[in-house]
């Protein structure tokens, strides 16, 4: 196990520096113009001045190489350049990721406590009324694209409560509805993956088996299938929650809630290079730290799953 | 499917049945019977046509075969639209009596859905809006298709391209479509062959992996391996096993990814790196729409292009469904 473990390691950071080195690259063909946002009043010698500065009238590969020496020697992301002006990338960050993680998480909870039984009862009560209506949420919601729901959520939801538009931390009320709308995706899916494998297990030898001995079919449900149906669920739940750090956009600039959702796009925009390569980093750790911990609580969850033997590299 | 006899055959059997019924003389008893190599096949094929009886499986679905129609009615009007007579023009500026354009004027018998903030009819503005989005979306669908079933089958397939795609999937995978976008945006103009092409890039991706890890799933069994050993060669089980076994699912992903892209051209504009403003499309529209949803008497100019869109959107997902459950074939009877 620790050797698979080393292996999966070393390879999860080689695919980090290659992923790196791309975008390191890839931002650094944006145009000149972008650094500098008056740049039809500079001189020529005010420009090279600038880019000295930034470091970008180096050769790309020494930039390159400074970047992973600053990063690996002293933990260094750099400092931002347009975003705040000289603020090392680490100072802006920390405070942004908890409000992202606390919304994400409190929104993927909710799901959960919402989605798992309307799955399970969708499936137990297969073709009735309750599965049809649930299929019908499940399509609504997977087909509309997000922007619409969220902003009649918040259009018509700030009416009926009664409550400013924008968020305000301190008060739980303003928390409800950010939650909510962001959760919504998440049941629609939790319920119908869990509703699909739960039918599929349902219809296996050991469940007609429990029925001829007189399991009780509520213990039958409850006790066997879901705990069954769940495993291949559970591989997803570590990814969803470290993801939570990436923020919704969407949810985020609606409510003006100063989370990181939105926060590339507008350093990109910026062209404020160490921000994205920062931001980068982070997302694609939170990634692959994902997938391991989610292949080693399938192989907890379910004995029969070896990671060491074979299958591991899912 | 009942095995229907052809009148050919009966004929055959007919005259064999005769034949051995006379007295046969031993040289004719040890002749070679008549054998004809097209009669021989029809007494063991039945009439089954895999898409016919996909399409007939489809028309029995009510709900689908209206979304369908409904589906056809609105592409054709987004083309007819404009040549009907009295009607305005998507990208012109109306100007009222007293010559000052008529910015965000309620729905009116002159105009149907009222104009916009800058005075331009939102009824025709809707119409080229959703055949730009309609327009998009088959159009990533298809590329997407094509480029990620060809890669996901060399994937899921070949042994050998395993880890290089593994990898190369995982460093793609984490870098962002927003760089990706940015950076086609600043090379390329603008437009609608643009975006299509950044959605194309970075799309393809998970359709592939979609395909891969169908493609491990059938690879090994009983029937590829006894074609493999066969001598069967690589681009023939591709194209003759495992293709087909997925058209089912494959449908689906297809049909779902026009919805997707649709939605992700909202999305792209939302973040201000869609079409120009001057482009009518539904993700364009509702964003100006947006921007006016604070007053409640202009709501109207949000409300009305995302009707249409969820009205687009949910028929694809249904209509996607329906035929990747009439294209199984577990379901033909």
């Amino acid at each position: 196990m620790a050797r698979y473990l080393g292996r999966r390691f070393l390879r999860s950071f080689i695919t980090l520096f290659i992923i790196l080195s791309i975008v390191f690259i890839l931002v650094r063909q944006m145009p000149i113009d972008g650094y500098f946002p008056n740049i039809e009043k500079m001189t020529d010698a005010q420009i090279q001045n600038g880019l000295h500065q930034m470091g970008l009238d180096q050769p790309i590969l020494v930039q390159l190489y400074n970047f992973f020496k600053e990063l690996i020697l002293h933990g260094n992301l750099g400092t931002s350049w347009v975003y705040r002006d000289n603020v090392p990338v680490a100072e802006i960050l920390a405070p942004k990721i908890p409000v992202s993680i606390k919304l994400g998480s409190l929104s993927l909870l909710f799901a959960m406590l919402i989605g798992l039984p309307m799955g399970t009862f969708m499936a137990k009560y297969k073709g009735k009324f309750f599965d049809n209506l649930g299929a019908a949420f499940i399509v609504l919601i997977q087909a509309v694209p997000s922007a619409v729901y969220y902003l009649f959520i918040q259009l018509y939801g700030t009416e009926w409560l009664h409550i400013s538009m924008l968020f305000d931390p301190d008060k739980a009320i303003s928390w409800v509805l950010p939650v909510f709308s962001m959760s919504l995706g998440n049941i629609a899916y939790y319920a119908m993956w869990l509703r699909r494998y739960m039918v599929d297990e349902s219809k296996k030898d050991y469940v007609t088996l429990a029925r001829i001995k007189g399991v009780s079919e509520n213990k039958i449900f409850f006790r066997h299938v879901f705990r069954n149906a769940f495993v291949p669920m559970a591989q997803y739940l570590p990814t969803s929650f470290l993801n939570t750090v990436i923020g919704s956009i969407y949810i985020e600039s609606l409510y003006s809630i100063p989370g990181m959702g939105g926060l590339l796009v507008d350093v990109v925009k910026k062209q404020d290079n160490n921000m994205v390569l920062g931001i980068v980093l982070l997302y694609a750790t939170v990634g692959i730290i994902g997938l391991l911990l989610g292949d080693l609580m399938m192989a907890l969850m379910d004995p029969r799953i070896n990671l060491v033997k074979k299958g591991g590299e899912r | 499917m009942a095995l229907l006899k052809h009148p050919k055959v009966e004929a055959l059997e007919n005259s064999l049945s005769a034949q051995l019924k006379r007295d046969l003389s031993e040289k004719e008893l040890f002749s070679f019977a008549p054998f004809d190599e097209e009669e021989a096949e029809l007494t063991g094929a039945s009439n089954y046509s895999y898409w016919r009886s996909t399409l007939h499986a489809f028309s029995k679905n009510r709900v689908a075969m209206f979304l369908l129609a409904l589906m056809l009615i609105i592409v054709l009007f987004t083309f007819i639209q404009p040549l009907l007579p009295g009607q305005y023009d998507a990208f012109v500026v109306t100007n009222g009596d007293n010559g000052l354009p008529l910015k965000n004027k309620q729905p009116s018998a002159e105009h149907w859905l009222g104009t916009n903030s800058i005075g331009q009819d939102l009824w025709a503005r809707l119409w080229s809006g959703t055949r730009t989005s309609l327009f998009i979306g088959l159009a990533c669908a298809m590329i997407e298709a094509c480029v990620g079933i060809l890669m996901g089958v060399l994937w899921g397939y070949v042994r050998k391209l395993d880890f290089l795609f593994t990898e190369i999937y995982n460093v793609l995978d984490n870098i962002p479509s927003t760089i990706i976008l940015i950076l086609i945006s600043f090379i390329l103009k603008p437009g609608v062959g643009t975006i299509i092409f950044a959605m194309s890039l970075t799309g393809w991706i998970g359709m592939a992996r979609f395909i891969r890890n169908q493609i491990l799933i059938i690879r090994d069994r009983d029937y590829n391996v006894a074609s493999r050993c066969l001598g069967t060669s690589t681009w023939r089980i591709i194209v003759k096993n495992l293709l087909p076994y997925l058209v089912s699912v494959i449908m689906l992903r297809m049909a779902l990814s026009i919805p997707g892209a649709i939605g992700s051209e909202v999305f792209i504009t939302y973040i201000g790196l869609g079409l120009p403003a001057t482009v009518p499309s539904l993700g364009n529209l509702i964003n100006e729409g947006r921007k006016l949803m604070m007053s409640p008497s202009l709501r109207y100019q949000l409300i009305y292009p995302t009707i249409i869109l969820s009205i687009v959107t949910i028929s694809f997902y249904m209509i996607g469904n329906a035929f990747s459950d009439a294209a199984d074939p577990k379901s033909h009877v």
